[in-house]
């Protein structure tokens, strides 16, 4: 069963004061996120992320187009037992602390009053946030906030946790920290549905991406596909600055990066390049095949749209 | 009552008092000890009528006031800062979520008003010495003020499924106004002719009567209250929270939260 199935779910809001006219947020969409994978929503800041991830938490509803999480309707209050969301930079009730929020939302969900105890120390700990779990959450920092969030997200052992912009305006320790959590999500058995504008992090956590800009959909699939081998080509590295004059002639296109010199050449020209590097004393460091990354591809993916967008006005 | 209308409900309340909403009470009873000791020393025979007059219409002015300026963020600030995001995206009906929001919001005004309710019992034994039978009236009286603070609270809640909190505190206030001179406004429908007269029925009818829920004169001047007035007043008082609240209600469940 698919953790989520978006059917040309759609999203139109009526902008303007007097006249009203419609200004389409969300284009047909249509996207399903397999049981127990790590999926990447990738777009830059408007592209329709978080409208999508409001909808499907029945925040907004659609102008069109369903959903199904976890197999039920979207909109069946009991379905949203089994799922986690923290929303883009969160904001809790401030006069409470963390301990507090954390049991409010336990009760909310239906946690029973004895096992909620255990878990809101669990995930107390979990965050990091054990030591300042009786201060007012007002007294906290934004970093201190989205760990909460995050434990809040979590707190219920739901299936399927919904994070919008979950590394958003935290330090590299914090980023690191989710990672390591979303990771740990994915070992647990659980669906991780994340939207982000980062690709470095989709890169490395997601098991699929797909790619959202201006409300539409440009592309989706497993981020091994997205980045995979460039038809044909290889990439050298060695060590040093000198780019032997015969590595030129090969048709290589050599970059120059701090004490290491990477050159993407084609497939049959490898033999040619180790023996140029032998002639010259160079020391290789690796053959690999080309492959492109996630944001050549992102980037791509965005250029077309614009492009095709221009040819069509 | 279902257990999530109730964490809700026990939530507002906690924010209520952690808000200092409750230190209204301490300008209450500075008003009212102030007035005490002024009107023992100034007022002859008159000034049990003094001190129910003025402590009833304290409690029901500063109620009011709360009444108004919490309701109408009961639920635009929890848009406004997102906090209804990780609410609603809990198995949390967002009837639910009004109804709770109500219950707790009648809970602190409940709680505020059995204080200043102390305060003016208080009052009075300064004054008078001791208490009369008649006094239980006043209990009576402070009963329809809670009727009218629900009232209030509900339609305060109403507005501030739709609109600003600004707009939401004007059109609340109007209310109150205009449903504090209901009774006039229905003798003046009924001596009115035409369009006229059809117009000031319907506003007549539309807007809260608060006219009704005001014993307070009676009360300061013993005059009794009988059975059927309060029946009638907890059933009219009943019938339209329910109806501003589903007013409410009907709101929420449609609106995109942007």
């Amino acid at each position: 069963m698919a953790a989520i199935e978006i059917l040309a779910l759609e999203k139109t809001y009526m902008v303007g004061f007097w006249r009203k006219r419609p200004k389409r947020a969300l284009h047909p969409l249509n996207l399903t996120v397999e049981d127990g994978e790590i999926f990447g929503f990738l777009g830059p800041n408007g592209a329709g992320k978080t409208t999508t991830l409001k909808i499907l938490m029945g925040l907004v509803f659609p102008t069109a187009g369903s959903a199904r999480i976890l197999g039920r309707d979207w909109s069946d209050p009991e379905v949203k037992a089994q799922i986690g969301f923290l929303p883009e930079q969160p904001y809790f009730y401030d006069y409470l602390t963390a301990h507090e929020l954390l049991d409010y939302y336990g009760q909310l969900s239906g946690v029973p009053a004895k096992e909620r105890k255990r878990r809101v120390e669990e995930m107390l700990s979990r965050v990091g946030l054990q030591d300042v779990k009786g201060v007012q959450l007002r007294k906290f920092s934004k970093g201190m906030l989205q760990r909460v969030g995050i434990a809040q997200s979590i707190l219920h052992d739901p299936k399927l946790v919904f994070l919008d912009e979950p590394m958003s305006g935290l330090d590299p320790l914090g980023r690191r920290d989710v990672r390591d959590l979303i990771e740990q999500l994915k070992q647990e058995g659980k669906t991780v549905f994340f939207s982000t504008h980062i690709l470095s992090d989709a890169e490395s956590l997601c098991d699929r991406v797909a790619i959202i800009h201006k409300g539409e959909l440009r592309g989706v699939g497993a981020v091994e596909d997205l980045t995979s081998a460039v038809q044909g080509k290889i990439e050298v590295i060695w060590q040093g600055t000198q780019i032997p004059s015969s590595m030129k002639a090969l048709g290589a296109e050599c970059y120059v990066s701090g004490e290491t010199v990477r050159a993407a050449l084609p497939e049959n020209q490898q033999d040619a390049a180790i023996d140029a590097l032998r002639r010259e004393r160079i020391r290789l460091i690796a053959i690999t095949p080309l492959r492109t990354s996630l944001e050549t591809y992102f980037v791509e993916k965005l250029q077309h749209s614009q492009t095709t967008a221009g040819k069509t006005s | 009552m279902n257990s999530r209308i109730a964490h809700i409900a026990t939530n507002t309340f906690r924010e209520a008092v952690r808000d200092r909403v409750l230190y209204n009470l301490i300008a209450f009873a500075l008003l009212l000890s102030a007035a005490a000791i002024l009107i023992g020393q100034i007022s002859i025979d008159v000034e049990r009528l003094v001190v129910v007059n003025l402590g009833l219409t304290a409690v029901s002015l500063f109620g009011v006031v709360i009444a108004i300026f919490i309701g109408i963020g009961l639920v635009s600030k929890e848009i406004e800062k997102r906090t209804l995001y990780t609410v609603l995206s809990r198995p949390v009906r967002r009837w639910e979520f009004i109804v709770g929001k109500f219950f707790g919001l009648a809970g602190t005004l409940v709680v505020n008003t059995f204080f200043m309710g102390i305060g003016v019992f208080g009052a009075l034994l300064y004054v008078a010495h001791r208490f009369h039978a008649s006094d239980a009236l006043i209990l009576v009286a402070l009963y329809f003020i809670v009727l009218e603070f629900f009232i209030i609270c509900s339609l305060s809640l109403l507005f501030s499924s739709f609109s600003t909190p600004m707009l939401s505190a004007v059109f609340a206030f109007s209310l109150f106004v205009i449903g504090s001179f209901a009774d006039d406004l229905r003798g003046f429908a009924a001596i009115s002719h035409g369009l006229t007269h059809w117009v000031a029925t319907a506003v007549a009818y539309l807007v809260p009567n608060f006219s009704a829920l005001n014993v307070i004169s009676a009360v300061a001047h013993q005059q009794a209250l009988s059975p059927q007035l309060i029946l009638q007043n907890t059933l009219y008082a009943a019938f339209y929270t329910v109806m501003a609240l589903s007013g409410a209600v009907l709101i929420f469940e449609r609106r995109n939260l942007k």
